[in-house]
């Protein structure tokens, strides 16, 4: 069975908002892998990509798909951005203890 | 790879890259700057990045005002191509015990003499400032304008990048792992890249400066302790001042981007490299947060994390060269207060490695005043 191919290319274009959270387009994350920034980390400390409400779920990949196509890696070979908790956004009253949930 | 330096800076957080421009701008060549990771991956990226002019020792509240003056001028100074985000909304430190009000007085006196604009304030007017807040809890309070924070990422990419174009070369995920020393002076430095040959190297390794004293032989009285933090969902604009107290052990800000960052510190922390987050830093956080700011309790908090203080015995940092081996110059210790210190970490060193006199009083901050007994004490540090 022949396999089709899907070229990122054809989907993504500059302006396409890679980070919904943050509002931040293909274009401005290519800008920052081109001027030096080359790992998830970097990139989300220096444009907040990945810094919103859903922590990257979303982004985290598709960046580390272009830091990868313009390294010519495979993602294995990427370091894998940190992790942090929570891993759902919590209310800070939820964390009292002892109070009720209104 | 063998490649020679006038001068190695081992660090790639703020004090590092401040140095590093500094000494660029002064006109020295072939600076080098190694970092194990990238720019900003220690401390300085994972800090509050407050600075205040409210200290209580004159030589705090002089060194803190040059900082914030040279922030309020660094976009153009270092042509940023971003910005930095200072956003000067002052800090509101509050006095919760009668020992805290009777201290801040006396603080008030200190600044007032060295023209810092900061003010007493009756809960009431505190309250004015940050309206959120339940005044009940609080004695009084004193607040300066001129306090505030900044973006710590693009405050040391901004001071890296104008040392990039000064000539300086940063080399990111390259680590130190030896410092070559003959007849007492240091000859080079051994990388996970090669061996660099230079007869300075600057310690501004963060938390991690002990070991690289340990490298040269170089005893550096100094402990690393977590220091936790979080960060809330954005919101509309409604707090501009930092808000601070050290009895009850909180700091906390609004960002210009609307999140709330906040972090307090623990005294019962081992003394160890341990940065990983902990739960009952969310519950304790979210303790004092609502009860001095109780609308905050409606917050979401999206992320939680932790980073090192590089604690000295008198808190205080260390600026020199090392009496024991030549070439060895040391910008470590910073305690909790690296960051707002960056402007002036990195003038004085510049002029300690070539010799100059200090332009600011930094004269107690030598290593060696631990030896002496000459530790400097701060009433007003968290
Ligand atoms: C939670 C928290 C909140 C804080 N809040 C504030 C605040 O509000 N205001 C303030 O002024 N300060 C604050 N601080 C303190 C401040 O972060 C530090 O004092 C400051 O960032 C120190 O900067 P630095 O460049 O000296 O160290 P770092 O930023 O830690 O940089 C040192 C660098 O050296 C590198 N390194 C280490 N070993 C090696 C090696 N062998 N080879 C190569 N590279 C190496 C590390 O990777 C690191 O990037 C806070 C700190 C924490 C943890």
């Amino acid at each position: 069975m022949e396999v089709r191919s899907l070229r990122l290319d054809d989907y993504y274009s500059d302006n396409t908002i890679i980070c919904r959270c943050e509002e931040i387009t293909l274009g401005e994350i290519r800008e920052l892998i081109r001027k030096g920034y080359r790992s998830v980390d970097e990139i989300k400390r220096i444009s907040r990509a990945g810094m919103g409400p859903c922590q990257g779920r979303t982004c985290r990949q598709l960046i580390m798909q272009e830091i990868a196509r313009f390294e010519g890696k495979s993602l294995s070979e990427l370091k894998m951005p940190t992790f942090r908790p929570p891993t759902k956004p919590i209310k800070m009253e939820i964390l009292l203890g002892g109070e009720k949930d209104e | 790879m063998n490649k020679r330096a006038n001068v190695v800076i081992i660090g790639g957080g703020i004090s590092g890259c401040a140095i590093a421009y500094n000494l660029a701008k002064k006109g020295v060549k072939d600076v080098i700057v190694i970092e194990k990771d990238y720019i900003c991956s220690g401390s300085t990226g994972r800090c509050g990045a407050g600075v205040r002019m409210q200290w209580g020792t004159e030589m705090n509240c002089r060194l803190a005002k040059y900082s914030i003056e040279f922030f309020e001028r660094a976009n153009e100074e270092l042509e940023y191509e971003y910005d930095i985000e200072f956003k000067q909304g002052g800090y509101l430190i509050v006095a919760s015990t009668e020992k805290e009000e009777t201290q801040f007085k006396k603080n008030l006196e200190l600044q007032h003499s060295l023209g810092i604009p900061s003010k007493y304030l009756t809960p009431k007017e505190a309250k004015e400032i940050v309206k959120h807040m339940d005044e009940s809890k609080i004695r009084c309070a004193t607040f300066c304008p001129k306090d505030g924070h900044l973006n710590p990422f693009h405050a040391t990419q901004a001071y890296a990048n104008a040392a990039k174009r000064l000539g300086v070369e940063i080399m990111t995920y390259t680590t130190v792992t030896g410092i070559k020393v003959e007849n007492g002076a240091v000859v080079g430095v051994e990388t996970s890249k090669g061996f660099i040959s230079t007869p300075m190297v600057v310690n501004a390794a963060g938390g991690y400066s002990k070991a690289i004293g340990d490298m040269a032989g170089v005893d550096i009285p100094l402990y690393p302790e977590r220091h936790q933090i979080l960060v809330t969902e954005p919101v509309a604009q409604m707090q501009g001042p930092m808000f601070m107290s050290f009895s009850l052990n909180i700091y906390c800000q609004q960002t210009p981007h609307g999140s709330f960052i906040m972090g307090r510190g623990d005294a019962n922390e081992p003394k160890d490299f341990n940065i990983n987050s902990s739960w009952s830093f969310l519950e304790e956080m979210a303790k004092t947060c609502c009860e001095l700011l109780p609308p905050l309790r409606k917050l979401n908090i999206v992320r939680q994390w932790a980073g090192l203080y590089e604690i000295t015995p008198d808190r205080q940092p260390i600026y020199c060269e090392s009496s024991e081996v030549k070439g060895f110059f040391i910008a470590c210790g910073f305690s909790g207060h690296g960051f707002m210190f960056a402007p002036v970490t990195g003038v004085v060193m510049s002029e300690i490695i070539l010799g100059e006199p200090t332009s600011l009083p930094v004269e107690k901050l030598h290593k060696d005043r631990f030896l002496r007994g000459e530790e400097v004490y701060e009433p007003s540090v968290v």
